[in-house]
């Protein structure tokens, strides 16, 4: 034991030896090529008046991540990044499961060498579909991710696949996205085949006014396809829970955009910023109904929509305050025969929710936040959500997007 | 159509056509230093003001688009720019200007740092490992800088390198002389003690026998909370400062806070070129930097 508390010793300051002649270039040691390593810790206390695994009403054929009550140790996000040669540069983030396990959020290389405004990614990552999906959890400014992500992406949609991007040579910033991926997650779903399971399309276009605002506005396209995708506990017309299938076409179209504003320019002092996000899927095929008893398979074709406007205002230094409205349309299904009198077709209910956050940063490294909810998402079943939240990041200061 | 594509195709080619060289620039004092070395063969951006804290800057769609019309990109490095420069530079998708390549160059790799940490250690608040990043603030720095981008400038504009080269010899001369007489007019403040609201005037300090006493953050980058403040203010009081320093981008309340109990001058250093209406210019900062620190003697 004590020899190995030696060890340990003679390693940090053999670490931290490195890291200084890391810096100055002249590190010969094979640690000196350690890439930058990031951890992020989290934990929220959730007090919730219903139960958090209801679906918003209308979106039970919808994923629904919901929150979960009590003391829960958050995802602690493992990030780990660096050039792997000149044209290349590597980046995994890895969820640690408070329950256990590791799963791989991201796992992407990406060029540094094309040049002429290109840039390409392949591997697993958040689309760049939208502007919140590509946020890690660490960086959102509530503790939850607003409605519309929540059901219709399952919180972010993460892609195995190639993204390329292009950005215009213009003053006015452009970009161009396209990716092509498998489809493994909502709303597509994972398919044992060749070619591409998923299309994403996406452009930006952003700039500043004066020195003190900055702005992004951006538009999206989604496609793909779902085969045998399972829903459990979706409510019929007889109001009893069934497991569906559905198979089919789906394709997603939003708009996004984000308004910052600071006093000169100097976010250290205060800022405001004002976002907001509109989805709306249509997907078609057909539907089979109560797979555990008669399994009747016909059309089925849907839109569904919902969108955010979320605003939070830096008052002074280091606190924050936001405030967030959430509203969801389950749209009204076409239905084939066959279904019409199993199916809901029309919920004739607008889920929405309310959100206010404070939260107070004694350093860039840490955030400790207070969050209420009114969320009246599930028809009858009005609930007071609470959360108190600490988000802590350790090791490699990373740079964050916009 | 063809008419908005050729006034849109005109618009991005003019900005090109007068200058050889389209320079991003991070923090305004490089800018003013680039603008002295190039003339008008540069075509200069500058991403953040004087009254903005250069730690606290957003990767904003702005700088991407500037970053990606850039042949070359002056920051100051040793990590004051970590927080958004990565990231403009990674999705501008300009190949011509990442850090190694010739079309990036960092100031700080020029001078002698200063508050290199022997720890490195988060507890001891927003440290840079490669030292104190501030070093606009001793004129002295822009000598070895002004002579590595005036060759950097020739490099990438062979075309132009007895421009670059006769501004240089021109810059060195005249700066020289003017530190020269900075240093005569700030003669008396050798030894002074000073309070810094924020640890960003070592090299000033350095520079001009500044003697700081304290700082009102409790570790750099940190907020000053009412308790050190409150610490300080008794440490003012066995060991007298002269004056407080603080920056044009920094909050006054806790400068005002110590002036007005320890009787004591508050003095707003530009800090940088743009930081006061009178500095237009390099020569300018320093002019009015000296200026403002003798009125805080009075």
């Amino acid at each position: 034991m004590i020899k190995r508390i030696a060890t340990c010793t003679a390693l940090a300051v053999c670490l931290s030896h490195s890291t200084l002649v890391g810096a100055a270039a002249t590190g010969s040691a094979e640690n000196a090529f350690n890439p930058a390593f990031s951890l992020i810790l989290s934990g929220t206390y959730a007090s919730l008046r219903q139960d958090p695994a209801l679906p918003a009403t209308g979106f039970a054929m919808n994923p629904n991540p919901g929150h979960k009550q009590g003391f829960t140790l958050g995802e602690s996000e493992m990030g780990i990044s660096a050039n792997i040669d000149p044209q290349f540069r590597g980046v995994a983030t890895l969820a640690l499961d408070p329950a256990g396990g590791v799963s791989v959020e991201n796992a992407f290389v990406q060029t540094t060498a094309l040049g002429e405004g290109l840039n390409l990614k392949f591997g697993r990552f958040f689309s760049g579909l939208g502007y919140l999906n590509e946020a890690h959890a660490h960086a959102w400014d509530f503790a939850d991710q607003p409605l519309v992500y929540a059901a219709l992406w399952e919180n972010q949609l993460a892609e195995d696949g190639v993204q390329f991007k292009w950005l215009a040579p213009t003053e006015t910033f452009i970009e161009l996205g396209a990716e092509v991926g498998k489809g493994r997650g909502f709303p597509g779903t994972d398919r044992a085949k060749n070619g591409s399971g998923a299309g994403v399309v996406f452009a930006h276009i952003g700039g500043d006014i004066g020195i003190e605002q900055s702005w992004r506005a951006g538009a999206s396209l989604h496609r793909t396809r779902a085969v045998d995708r399972e829903s459990a506990d979706v409510p019929d017309l007889s109001g009893n829970p069934v497991t569906n299938l559905f198979s089919g076409d789906s394709h997603t179209a939003g708009l996004d955009f984000v308004w910052k504003y600071a006093p000169n320019g100097n976010l250290r002092e205060r800022y405001l910023k004002v976002q907001g996000e509109y989805f709306r899927r249509k997907e078609s095929g057909d539907l089979t109904y109560d797979t555990a008893a008669t399994g009747v398979t016909d059309t089925f074709s849907n839109t569904q929509s919902g969108f955010y406007l979320q605003s939070v205002y830096q008052f002074i230094p280091r606190w924050r305050m936001g405030a967030r409205y959430d509203r969801l349309d389950s749209g009204v299904a076409q239905v084939g025969a066959l279904n019409a009198g199993n199916v809901v077709s029309d919920y004739a209910f607008t889920p929405t929710r309310t959100t206010l956050m404070l939260d107070f940063s004694p350093s860039e490294f840490s955030r400790l936040r207070v969050q209420l909810a009114h969320d009246l998402s599930r028809q009858g079943l009005a609930d007071t959500q609470f959360f108190v939240q600490y988000i802590m990041s350790l090791g490699a200061h990373g740079a964050h997007s916009y | 159509m063809k008419k908005i594509l050729f006034a849109l195709s005109m618009l991005v080619l003019s900005s090109q056509a007068h200058a050889a060289l389209n320079v991003f620039v991070c923090e305004p004092e490089w800018a003013a230093l680039t603008q002295e070395l190039a003339g008008d063969k540069a075509t200069l951006y500058t991403a953040t003001g004087a009254l903005q804290d250069p730690h606290r800057i957003e990767a904003r769609p702005s700088l991407i688009a500037q970053a990606r019309r850039a042949n070359l990109v002056v920051c100051t490095g040793a990590e004051l720019e970590v927080a958004w420069l990565p990231v403009v530079l990674r999705e501008s998708g300009n190949n011509t200007v990442l850090p190694g390549s010739d079309g990036y160059f960092e100031t700080a790799q020029f001078v002698t740092m200063l508050e290199v940490p022997t720890r490195l250690d988060r507890g001891e608040g927003d440290v840079h490992a490669l030292g104190n990043p501030h070093i606009q603030t001793d004129p002295r720095n822009f000598l070895p800088v002004a002579e590595a981008l005036g060759k950097r400038l020739a490099q990438l504009d062979p075309g132009n390198a007895a421009h670059y080269r006769q501004r240089l010899t021109a810059f060195n001369q005249q700066w020289r002389a003017a530190i020269a007489k900075w240093e005569a007019q700030a003669a008396t403040l050798k030894g002074v003690a000073v309070v810094v609201q924020h640890k960003g005037f070592p090299y000033l300090s350095h520079w001009l026998g500044l003697n700081e006493v304290e700082a009102l953050e409790p570790k750099p980058g940190m907020e000053p909370s009412a308790a050190h403040l409150a610490q300080v203010l008794a440490t003012l009081q066995k060991q007298p400062a002269r004056m407080v320093l603080r920056a044009a981008y920094q909050n006054e309340r806790p400068s005002e806070w110590i002036a007005q109990r320890a009787h004591i001058a508050a003095v707003v250093l530009p800090y940088t070129v743009g930081g006061s209406d009178k500095v237009k210019d390099l020569y300018g900062l320093f002019d009015d930097t000296i200026a403002r620190l003798l009125a805080g003697l009075q």
